[in-house]
C-alpha cells in the first residue's frame, strides 16, 4: 500500500484517504443569476491533468479536508498543506 | 486484400504459412488528409473504417503515439452487452451490439464475438425488485432480457457460491442473453485492416502534440513525425482526452482513473457466461484460451499510471473467491490497468468539442469496448455530414450545460 500524509494525522495508508476536487475551483455566487455555462463549468469541467495536481483531499479517520501536490503519473506526493486558516 | 478463409487457413497450414501477407500498410505520413483521427484504439479505427466505406472519405489518417490497440482497446475485459436503463444507452448500445453481430463478416475478420450471455446477480430480496425494474427497463428499451430464480443460476453457473454460509447468498438474476464477449485486438486489427485496404494511412508512433489553429477553427495537428493538416480532426483517445483538451484550449467533464483487470492460469472449461455480483462489484469470464478473466470497480484516486495497484487487487481477488469458492486454488498470471475517461454521468461524449474542425468521441470510461461499432460509427457520420445521428444526439456534450445528463451510473450501477 501506498502511504500518503496527513498533515494532521502523519503518514497513513492511502485508503484512508479519499479525493475530493481539484484545488483552486471558485463556486458561482448564487445569490446572483448564474449562467448555465458558468454552472457547468463549475461543477463538471476540471482540469484533469497529467502529472503535477493540486487537489483537495480528505482523511477519513480525522475528516479533515487539506491540499495535497501530488505526479497523477507516477503518485509521487510531492506536500500537503492545511486548508484552515493560519492563526 | 487477400481475402480470409477456412480454406486459406487450410492452404497456408499446407504450405507451410508462407503466403500471409501483411495485413495493413506501414506508411509515412503524408502533409494534408481530408480527415485525422487521433488515436488508434478500437473507436479511432472504427471510425476511420466508416467514413471510408459509409461515406466514401479515404483521405484519411489515424494517428497513434503507441502501437494499435494499445490502449484500453487491448487491456478490456471485453464484456459486450447492451443492458441498460435509460432508452437513450440502450439505444445506442444495442446498435453497437448488432454491429457487432455482422462484424467478423462484414471485416472479413474473426472478432470471436460469442454471445454467452451475461447475467447480474441480486443477493437479497431488494436487489431482487432492483433486478426485476432493470428487467422491465430492458424490455421497454427492446432488450432482449431474462429474469432467472436462484435454482436456474445455479444450474447455469454451478461454479457460484451456493454454500449455506455465503457472505452475499444469490436470490436470482437479470440477464442478458444476447451479451457475451470478443478478441479485443481482432477487434482493433480487423477495423485496422478493413480502414487500411480502404485507402486510410494507419500511423503509429505518431503522438500529437498539439493542435494547430486558425481564427478559432482547428486546421491540424502538430505531431512526433511533423506537422499534418486537416479540417476535420477527430479525437478517441479515452484517458488522455483531457490531455488533447488542454492542447485545444478547453476543458472536458472527465476524470481519469485507472481501471484493473485480471487473469488466471489457463484451465480447463469452467464456465460459459458473463457474471457480474454487484454485492461485490466483481465480474468474471472464461477466455478460449481458459483463463479466467475478470475485474471490479474503478480505482479510487484519478490517476494516469497505467498499471495495476494493492488495494485493487485485494478487494477484487477477495470478491473473487468469495463469489466462486473454487477459484480459490488457481494462479494468477497477469494484473494490469488502463486509463479510462469518467464522465459525471458514466455516459460517452460525441459530438462537436467547441472548437470548429474537432470532434469528440470520449467518455466510455469503463465500457466503452463494447460500444466500438457504435462510437465509430456516430462519429464518422458526424464528420462526414456535420450533422448528429439520431443515436447520438442526446450525448452531445451541451447536455452538461441544459443538464440533459444520461445517468447510467446511478440507473445501472456498475458494469463494463
Ligand atoms: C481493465 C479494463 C477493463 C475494461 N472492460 C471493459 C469491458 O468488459 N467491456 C467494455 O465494453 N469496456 C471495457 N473497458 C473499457 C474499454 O476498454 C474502453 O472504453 C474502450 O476500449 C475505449 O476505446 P478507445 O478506442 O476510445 O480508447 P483506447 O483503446 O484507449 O485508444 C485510445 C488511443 O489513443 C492513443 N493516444 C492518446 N493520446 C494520444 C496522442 N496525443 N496522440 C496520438 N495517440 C494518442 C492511445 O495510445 C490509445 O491507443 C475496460 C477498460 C479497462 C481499462
Ligand atoms: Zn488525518
Amino acid at each position: 500500500m501506498q502511504i500518503f500524509p496527513c498533515p494532521f494525522c502523519g503518514p497513513r495508508d492511502e485508503r484512508e484517504f479519499h479525493f475530493a476536487g481539484e484545488a483552486g475551483k471558485t463556486r458561482p455566487d448564487t445569490t446572483g443569476e448564474v449562467s448555465p455555462d458558468d454552472w457547468a463549468t463549475y461543477l463538471h469541467m476540471h482540469r484533469n491533468e497529467k502529472g503535477r495536481t493540486r487537489e483537495v483531499w480528505v482523511h477519513t479517520p480525522c475528516a479533515e479536508m487539506f491540499i495535497m501536490e501530488r505526479n497523477s503519473v507516477t503518485m509521487e506526493v510531492l506536500g500537503t498543506e492545511c486548508l484552515r486558516a493560519k492563526s | 486484400m487477400s481475402h480470409y478463409s477456412a480454406f486459406r487457413l487450410f492452404r497456408e497450414g499446407l504450405r507451410g504459412q508462407k503466403g500471409w501477407t501483411p495485413a495493413w500498410r506501414m506508411p509515412a505520413p503524408k502533409p494534408e488528409y481530408d480527415v485525422i483521427i487521433i488515436g488508434g484504439g478500437g473507436h479511432g479505427l472504427a471510425t476511420a473504417y466508416y467514413l471510408a466505406k459509409q461515406h466514401g472519405i479515404k483521405r484519411v489518417a489515424v494517428l497513434e503515439k503507441g502501437w494499435l490497440g494499445g490502449g484500453n482497446t487491448g487491456r478490456n475485459t471485453t464484456a459486450i452487452r447492451s443492458n441498460y436503463f435509460y432508452p437513450e444507452s440502450a439505444a445506442l448500445y444495442d446498435f453497437s451490439v448488432r454491429l457487432y453481430e455482422g462484424l467478423s463478416r462484414d471485416l472479413n475478420y474473426n472478432v470471436m464475438f460469442s454471445q454467452r450471455g451475461m447475467m447480474v446477480t441480486a443477493h437479497s430480496e431488494h436487489d431482487l425488485e432492483m433486478a426485476t425494474r432493470q428487467y422491465n427497463a430492458m424490455r421497454i428499451n427492446g432488450i432482449d432480457a431474462e429474469m432467472l430464480t436462484a435454482a436456474e443460476v445455479r444450474a447455469r453457473v454451478p461454479l457460484l457460491n451456493f454454500r449455506a454460509d455465503a457472505r452475499h447468498p444469490i436470490h436470482g438474476a437479470v440477464s442478458q442473453p444476447r451479451g457475451g464477449t470478443g478478441r479485443h485486438d481482432a477487434v482493433a486489427w480487423g477495423y485496422a485492416r478493413g480502414a487500411d485496404t480502404r485507402g486510410v494511412d494507419i500511423i503509429q508512433n505518431c503522438e500529437v502534440l498539439g493542435i494547430q489553429k486558425e481564427a478559432g477553427r482547428a486546421t491540424g495537428v502538430t505531431t512526433t513525425r511533423g506537422d499534418i493538416r486537416a479540417d476535420r480532426i477527430g479525437a478517441t483517445v479515452a484517458g488522455h482526452s483531457s490531455v488533447l483538451a488542454e492542447l485545444a484550449g478547453f476543458k472536458l467533464p472527465i476524470h481519469s482513473y485507472a481501471l484493473q483487470a485480471f487473469v488466471s492460469e489457463p484451465i480447463k472449461p469452467i464456465l460459459d457466461t458473463v457474471v457480474l455480483c454487484p454485492a461485490f462489484g466483481t465480474y468474471v469470464s472464461q477466455s478460449d484460451k481458459g483463463g479466467i478473466v475478470f475485474g471490479g470497480g474503478l480505482d479510487r484516486i484519478p490517476s494516469y499510471g497505467q498499471r495495476g495497484n494493492m488495494p485493487v487487487q485485494e478487494d477484487v481477488v477477495g470478491a473473487l473467491v468469495e463469489m466462486m469458492p473454487a477459484l480459490a486454488k488457481v494462479k494468477l498470471l497477469r494484473h494490469w490497468g488502463g486509463i479510462v475517461d469518467v464522465t459525471p454521468d458514466s455516459s460517452p461524449i460525441i459530438g462537436p468539442s467547441g472548437v470548429e474542425g474537432l470532434y469528440l468521441n470520449c467518455g466510455w470510461g469503463t465500457g466503452g469496448f463494447k460500444a466500438i461499432p457504435a462510437g465509430g460509427y456516430m462519429l464518422a457520420h458526424l464528420m462526414a455530414t456535420g450533422q448528429h445521428h439520431d443515436l447520438s444526439r442526446p450525448f452531445d456534450l451541451d447536455r452538461f450545460t441544459t443538464g440533459r445528463l444520461i445517468d447510467e451510473s446511478a440507473a445501472s450501477g456498475i458494469a463494463h
